[in-house]
């Protein structure tokens, strides 16, 4: 069992609050899933072919005491661009004047210990083992500032509690995907990933979804056709709740296992596996509330 | 939180205490006639499990599982039910005001379940005797091994309706998507017509009996069939 939640913004003098809107949900969903939870927010975008990448770099006191002025003195040395940091224990948002493709290879090579969460000019990641409200409060979710957001609290039932298969899960940029569910052919989908040259980071059956859809975009599909092919391919069952730099998209699968409502208003689209994570919200007595479709595509652009 | 008029009992469960509601419900309830619960707020298992000819009115959405193994009470909710809504009921009456979720009278055996707005997949599976009217749509696979009962849908169906029926009667006023595995449209009778009729009537809703169609078991998978090569 797994809770998901979501939240766009509509009107831009709102977008400071965004955080502060969304904690009740995120932790509204602690009785769905209480080993872990994550949160992927959407920021105004980076100009200048600025991009940031959100880093982790492991649980506990050891990550909290990791060397993050160490870590972008060696970035700014090793990969000659400007960089800058901002910490909030064992997590960082890495801002670089350069392409993110080439500022991951690096990190890879070069650095051992940081996990990176996130890559693109709009995203912010942030993913922990713990309570929804312990990791809410370890990283400030409620001071948290943008458009949208995609958060998860996680009941592991197919592998184990780790941060790496803590969700959102991202691939390419500005891109993240939660779920509820549990597919049953991830590893159909992974052997027809692999030999295009794509790169597991675990073994989550989420994580093949995430690249599939990725993947779909990348070779020139807008989400919605992705996600209609997606139809095609994933076989189980999901409630699927994505974030790209401009939207919010939702989709269940045939047989709806998975609960999800959704809650819309002149200010907001909020989206939670179950209402009592949106009774709290400003005006929710006044709301549209709906629950998806199976196979229908749900999005809500910024 | 509670608090005590003449002839009602008031909980207001904004504080979590569906426990106490329900702790209540169970016990020896004396004059009480009438038991308001305030900002249910989505809350889980509310109104679980009441033995008692009392009238329940629940103010808002309720989350899962609401008024699951009712007998007797009158429930009514003014929102929207998470899903098994009055599963397993035995008797009494549910009254959904807005639209309910999936599973909605999941394996109900007696009394009446009313979804005012549309229902979620799976209405009705495996139902044992209870009625259900829903004034909209009902989803996916609603009556799934239905085995008694009736079921009346003002709205549309979705796909598989009816799918491996046993001996429930489902009546449909608007389109259905397509029927399952061995259900088929039968011929409304004047027997029919007045069960519809008397449902209708129950259930609060004006529509022409004769504006339904009968859905039914062909009881083709009653009996194992060899030659069947496992396609239905």
């Amino acid at each position: 069992m797994c809770g998901i939640v979501g939240l766009l913004l509509k009107r831009p003098v709102l977008r400071p609050r965004l955080g502060e809107l969304m904690l009740p949900m995120l932790v509204g969903m602690t009785g769905r899933g209480k080993d872990s939870a994550g949160m992927a927010v959407f920021t105004d975008r980076l100009k200048d072919d600025r991009h940031k990448l959100s880093l982790y770099s492991g649980a506990g006191s050891l990550g909290a005491a990791y060397d993050w002025d160490g870590l972008l003195a060696q970035v700014r040395d090793g990969c000659d661009v400007q960089a800058a940091i901002a910490v909030k224990g064992n997590h960082a948002v890495l801002t670089v004047a350069a392409p993110v493709a080439s500022v991951r290879t690096w990190l890879k090579e070069h650095i051992s210990g940081v996990q990176v969460l996130s890559s693109g000019s709009a995203i912010d990641l942030y993913k922990d083992v713990g309570t929804p409200a312990d990791i809410a409060a370890r990283y400030r979710f409620g001071a948290l500032e943008g458009t949208h957001l995609v958060g998860h609290t996680r009941m592991a039932t197919e592998s184990a509690v780790t941060v790496e298969n803590a969700h959102p899960y991202t691939a390419g940029q500005d891109w993240c995907i939660v779920h509820n569910g549990s597919l049953s052919n991830p590893h159909q989908l992974r052997r027809k990933l692999e030999p295009l040259g794509i790169e597991f980071d675990g073994d989550c059956d989420t994580e093949a979804a995430c690249r599939y859809l990725e993947w779909r975009m990348r070779e020139g599909d807008d989400l919605e056709d992705a996600l209609h092919k997606g139809f095609e391919v994933f076989d189980g069952f999901y409630t699927f709740l994505m974030g790209t730099r401009d939207k919010l998209a939702l989709v269940r699968d045939p047989f709806a296992c998975k609960p999800a409502i959704v809650a819309e208003t002149d200010d907001y689209v909020a989206i939670a596996s179950e209402f009592r994570s949106l009774a709290h919200l400003p005006d929710v007595k006044h709301a549209q509330l709906f629950e998806p479709k199976p196979e229908h595509i749900y999005s809500w652009s910024i | 939180m509670k608090a005590e008029t003449p002839d009602s009992v008031v909980f207001d469960i904004a504080d979590g205490s569906v426990r106490a509601l329900n702790q209540f419900l169970h016990g020896p309830m004396g004059p009480t006639q009438r038991v308001v619960v305030e900002n249910p707020d989505g809350a889980h298992s509310i109104a679980v499990g009441v033995n008692a000819p009392i009238e329940i009115d629940i103010r808002g959405h309720a989350g899962y599982y609401a008024a699951g193994m009712n007998m007797h009470a009158t429930v009514n909710i003014a929102g929207n039910a998470g899903p098994g809504v009055a599963e397993n009921m035995m008797s009494g009456r549910v009254t959904v005001r807005g639209f309910a979720s999936v599973s909605a009278g999941a394996s109900a055996h007696g009394g009446l379940l009313v979804i005012e707005g549309d229902a979620g997949l799976r209405c009705g599976i495996s139902l044992k005797g209870a009625d259900i009217v829903v004034g909209g749509d009902v989803g996916a696979f609603s009556a799934f091994m239905a085995q008694a009962g009736r079921i009346v849908v003002c709205g549309d169906a979705a796909e598989n309706l009816g799918d491996s029926l046993y001996e429930a009667v489902l009546y449909v006023r608007g389109e259905v998507k397509s029927l399952g595995a061995d259900a088929q449209f039968e011929p409304m009778t004047d027997a029919d017509h007045a069960a519809v009729a008397g449902l209708l009537l129950a259930a609060g809703f004006a529509h022409d009996p004769a504006s339904f169609r009968r859905v039914a078991s062909a009881k083709q998978l009653y009996h194992w069939n060899a030659d069947a090569n496992q396609e239905y």
